[in-house]
Formats: structure tokens, sequence, C-alpha cells
């Protein structure tokens, strides 16, 4: 029978299979951070259980760690708490950790595939929604919760039922300027957040074919945001160039073997979708969120939506709570929007590709008097590279901060957070009420865009100052 | 795990779609390493103003509705992270039963874990039964037999068979789990031969 990827992938990790569909998969991969896995510690060390394959779990400290000066430690006590506790749960159950002050460590979902520890064709999961981003390997990638965490560390596997199979296809080509991050914002958009409910989506079609790695990463990072259990993009040779000779990718002979098994990776061509959906990336153009769900895009030509025009009572209601909560009247012009900070980083645009675009549009130029602007690399690996390429000066003489790498303002569980009603154009991938610092307001963009608007002062079209 | 079988209470209703994870429990609680103790700042930025004083027009700081053990709200519920804290809240504040029109699925079989039961109805279902919480009159839920009883009505709703006796016996996955270690075991063998680059030895 033909058979999609993801019904590969899922056949290839079956351990058990109940007859009510409940099954039991094998886990090849688990990423662990210090937010959502000291519960599951805790509960192995309760019922006396061990961690079953150390080997196959790797750790880091991201989500609470300061992005400023690291050399005097962390000054909030709660987040050190978190820091230490992971720090002593690995060393207690044999976990390899990167830590704070490894150049390795990172967010965790950048330090995965940067070590090559994320392989096509594998199970990952980690207890963080965004673990999506690894299926732009190939992977069936998931985010789960802390017990699970605690189940996977006890037992490699997870308790699953099947997901539906859920097709995205873009074809065609981006205009100039335009970025994945504006084509994952165009698909929630146009499917909703709960758009994805109970699927697992692949990406398809020659534009996703066209994209370097990191931007695959960058659309199947907000699948979640979707609603979908986890996005993928079958593997091809641009992930074996990118994955070779990294430090945990496989060596010699398995190099070998895991690329005859990697090859073989993709869906049957008559293989049929529960769901399918397609997109012309031709018409694509720069998006931004004016509201608070990650549903609430609109171009940057275009308008701030009016209630009044919505029939459904249901709708109408959620879009003037937004408004409200954003401080945006009605019919607005996208580009009146005046923003107070800006934030370029997380794990959905942290990479070094989504520096280099904002630096190419800093270069040379000043951010307006008004703003202020962090750049968080999503890593050790992607700041010293950046260094290297001279990327930081760019962004240091145009008026923003270099900071150290970490979830930052993604989440604000540190120091980098809104005050209520600061407005802030940034990189990551949730504008919820209070996600960046209560009462404050986010306008998901791209890192050109991001650029753009700290240029300008206000949300703006990247595509002005395109040399 | 608490074993769930029935329950009875007056709902709390709150209209809200999109209710994310970080509506349910914002971040700054997520610096915690236990489970427990996270009741009282569940909903926390619609419960309290900025001086930490209770929102009275919030419905679970309303009289009988703070002390609910079921929550009805808008669809897509538990959207967002993938915390766990957000039904450890939800249990430490009291609610064992939500009922929603959907669920995002992390959130959802989350729920399971903890002994939560989350209840999928109809919109126009979920109308019928907000009157209760309007009329802050009380509906039982009764798991075992999948129906939800209110006035002289009941609504039944579906449920994984599974996860229904894992709820109703207060299993822990793991046990059960750790049960099949043979079949692990097997599937780990073959891995090695198969793919031997995955143990990476
Ligand atoms: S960068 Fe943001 S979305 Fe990504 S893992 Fe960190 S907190 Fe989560």
């Amino acid at each position: 029978m033909s058979t999609t990827l993801y019904d590969k992938i899922w056949n290839d990790h079956l351990v058990d299979q109940q007859e009510d569909g409940t099954a039991l998969l094998f886990v090849d991969r688990h990423l662990i951070h210090e937010v959502t896995s000291p519960q599951a510690f805790e509960g192995l060390r309760n019922s006396n259980r061990k961690v079953r394959h150390p080997n196959l779990t790797l750790a880091v400290a991201d989500h609470n760690v300061p992005t400023t000066d690291r050399t005097k430690g962390i000054s909030d006590q709660e987040s050190k708490i978190q820091v230490d506790t992971l720090e002593s749960n690995c060393k207690e159950f044999g976990v390899q950790l990167f830590g704070m002050d490894d150049k390795r460590q990172g967010i965790v979902h950048i330090i995965g595939p940067e070590q090559g520890f994320t392989q096509p064709g594998t199970v990952i999961v980690c207890g963080d929604s965004h673990t999506a981003t690894h299926g732009a390997f190939g992977s069936l990638a998931f985010g789960i919760g802390t017990s699970e965490v605690e189940h996977v560390l006890a037992t490699q596997t997870l308790v699953q039922k099947k997901a539906k199979n859920f097709r995205i296809n873009v074809n065609g080509t981006l205009p100039l300027g335009v970025t994945s991050k504006d084509v994952i914002l165009q698909i929630i958009g146009k499917i909703g957040t709960a758009g994805g409910t109970g699927c697992v989506v692949e990406y398809a079609g020659d534009l996703i074919r066209s994209l370097s790695v990191e931007q695959r990463m960058t659309i199947c990072n907000m699948t979640i945001e979707g609603g979908a259990r986890a996005g993928l993009i079958a593997p091809d040779e641009k992930i074996f160039e990118y994955l070779k000779g990294k430090p945990m990718s496989p060596k010699g002979e398995n190099w070998e073997k895991a690329m005859e098994y990697w090859k073989n990776l993709k869906t049957d061509a008559d293989a049929s979708f529960d769901k399918e959906i397609n997109l012309n990336a031709n018409d694509i153009l720069p998006m931004i969120t004016w509201g608070t769900s990650p549903q609430d895009v609109i171009t940057i030509d275009g308008k701030v939506p009016n209630p009044q025009n919505e029939k459904d009572e249901d709708k109408k209601n959620s879009i003037e709570r937004a408004l409200k909560y954003m401080g945006l009247t009605p019919d607005m012009a996208a580009t009146d929007i005046k923003i107070d900070k800006v934030f370029i980083g997380s794990c959905t645009n942290g990479r070094i590709e989504d520096l280099r675009e904002a630096a190419k549009i800093l270069k040379d130029k000043k951010i307006s008097s008004h703003v202020n602007a962090i750049v968080v690399p999503g890593s050790g690996l992607v700041k010293e590279q950046a260094e290297q390429e001279g990327l930081d000066k760019i962004f240091v003489n145009s008026g923003f901060e270099w900071r150290e790498p970490g979830c930052s303002m993604c989440l604000a569980m540190n120091a980098d957070k809104l005050k209520p009603e600061e407005r802030c154009a940034s990189t990551s991938n949730r504008n919820f009420e209070g996600r960046q610092g209560r009462g404050g307001r986010t306008h998901l963009v791209s890192p050109g865009m991001a650029a753009a608007a700290a240029i300008s002062g206000n949300l703006d079209d990247v595509r002005k100052y395109q040399n | 795990m608490q074993k769930f079988n029935t329950l009875k209470s007056i709902p709390a209703y709150l209209p809200i779609v999109n209710i994310d994870t970080d509506m349910i429990i914002p971040k700054q609680f997520l610096k915690t390493i236990k489970r427990t103790g996270l009741g009282k700042n569940l909903f926390f930025e619609m419960r309290y103003d900025d001086n930490g004083k209770e929102i009275n027009d919030f419905v679970l700081n309303q009289e009988p509705f703070n002390n609910s053990k079921i929550l009805i709200a808008g669809n897509n519920f538990g959207c967002g992270s993938s915390r766990e804290h957000a039904p450890w809240a939800l249990l430490d504040f009291g609610i064992t039963c939500v009922i929603s029109s959907s669920y995002a699925d992390i959130f959802y079989s989350n729920c399971f874990k903890n002994g939560i039961l989350p209840i999928i109805l109809e919109e126009e279902k979920i109308k019928e039964l907000s009157e209760y919480a309007n009329r802050k009159e009380e509906i039982s839920v009764d798991l075992n037999d999948q129906k939800i009883i209110y006035g002289n009505n009941e609504i039944k709703f579906e449920i994984d068979p599974f996860k229904k006796k894992c709820l109703l016996e207060g299993l822990d996955d793991i046990a059960i789990s750790l049960k099949k270690s043979d079949k692990i075991e097997n599937f780990e063998n073959q891995l090695k031969d198969k793919k031997p680059w995955i143990f990476n030895d």
C-alpha cells in the first residue's frame, strides 16, 4: 500500500500496537530543558526508575538563562534553582548537558540540528511545543508534556495514537523580500490556529524544496501554531549536506548506511492524504500579525480588521478583544503601527541566516531613536559564526544590543520582557496576550521585517530597504 | 493519579475561544520544580489586577464558580505551549473536567495524565450547558456511562476507551508501558542491527 512519509516513520517505530489503535512508539532522540523536566526527574526518583538511554538524550538550559553578562551567574533565584536542578538531574541520571557556559549552549531546537543530534527518519520529542522544528529534517518531531517526558526517560517510548495526514503544497517562487516566515504566517492565517488539529503536516511543492535547511526549520517550527502535532519535509541533498560532519552525525560506515536509509524517506507518489491545500508562493507578501493569535495576520500593505465587518458574533467579539488588548483602531494601516521594541531571535528566527537577513537590511543604517532593539542569537555557535562574519558590528552600529544566546524575549521568562502596553516587532512565534511580558503587544514578523521596523520606528515594508 | 468516576458541580463558563496555555498559566509560574501549588495563579492575568487584587468580573472569582469542578470554554482550548503546568494549575484549583468543542492536542493528552477529563461536545450542546452555569445549577458527569446529566436531559460524549480505562482506574502510564519491556528490548535489538547509527556506537 502507498504510504506517506509520516506513515513510514510511524510504522518504523512501532514497538507495540493495541487493538484500539493506541501505539507504543520508540523514541530515537529526546531533548530536554530546564522548565519542563524537573517534575519528570522527580517522578523517576520517586519510583526508583532510571533513564533508559541516557545517550539518546540531550539536555540544555535555554528558557531561563540571562542573555546579558553571565559571569555573575543567574540573579533570579527561581530561575537559578531550575537551571541548577537540570544540572544536578543530568549528573545523577548520566545525561549529557550543555551548561550555561558551554559554547554549544543555545535554544533546544537550534542546538539539536546544529549538533547533528536531529536526524532524518527519527522520532524526536521534547517537552516543548516547538519541537516541530526538527521536522525540517524529515523526522517525526513533536512536543510532549512533562508526564510524557518522564515516560520517555523511563521507557524510551511514548504512548501515541496515529494522527491524520495533511499535506500543504507551496509552489512557485517567493517575491523579493518575502521569506519562509511569511509563508508560514500566511498558512496559519489560512488554516487557523486549530486548522491542523489532529494532523501531521507534510510540506511539499517546489517552493519548499527550494528553501534552505534553515528556512525549512522556520516553517516546521510554527506548524504547532496551526494546531498540528508535527510538520515535516522529506529530506534531500541539502539536508544530507547540512548534517555531514556535524559532531553527532553518523560517521564512516554508519554514515553510508544512514544515507541509504535516508534517501528513501519520502511519500509515495500515489499516497493519499486526509487533507490537502495548495498555496502559490508568488502571491505571498511580507506579513505581520495584528492581534493576539498567530492566525491574526495581514499583509504589510493591508489594514487592521474592523469588527463591524464581521457577522459571526464570536469572531466579532474576539476581534474587538484583540484590538483592545493591542491598542489598535479598526481599519488603521499596518504601516501606521508605531513600535517601541524589536526582538530578533528565538527558535523560529534565531539562526545564522536569519541574522544575515536582518543585518543586510541594517547595514550602514541607524534604528529609529525611540526604538529599543535586541538581537539574541539562537546558540553560542550561531553567535560565534555571526561575530566571525562581522554581523555583530552591523547590529551594534545600527543601535541594536548584541546578547548571549537563549529564548529571551520569545517568552520573557528571564529579564528580557515588554512593559505593559509596550509594542514589539518580534521574530518569535507567539503573539498571545502577555507572551512577551504582561500587557505587552507583539507583532510577529520575519527578521528582515523586524529590521525594517527598527529603522522606520513603525511596522514597515522590508522591500523598501532591499538594495 | 486520582481516579475519575463521577463528578457533580455547578459549571463555570468562560466564553472565550482559543484560550491558550499562556492564559491558563503565565510563564512566570513555570519556574517551579513542583507540580502543586499552581491553582492560585490559574488564569492569573484575567483573575488579578495590576495590584494583585482579584478582579470581581472574572468568573472564577465569583461565588459559586470559585468552587467549580467543571469548566466550560470556547473552542481550541489549551492551544499554545506544551506546558503541563496548565492542567496542573486547573487541577490544583479543583477543576477536574473541562468541556469544549475542541482542544489542542498536547493539552488534551496532558489532561489524561493528570486525572482531568476533557470532554468534546458540539457548540450547540455547549451553549445549552452554559445555561446551567448562568443559572448556577449543578450538572453531573458520568465517565463510566460517558454521559453528562443536566436537568432532565443527558448528553453522551465520546472518549478513547484506553484513555477512559486509565482515568477510571487512575493508572500510571509508565507502569503499563514497562509491562511491555520485552517488546521494547526486542525492538532495540533489531534497531541496533537495522540502524546502527541511532545508538551512535
Ligand atoms: S525560543 Fe521561544 S518558542 Fe522557542 S523554545 Fe524558546 S521559548 Fe519556546
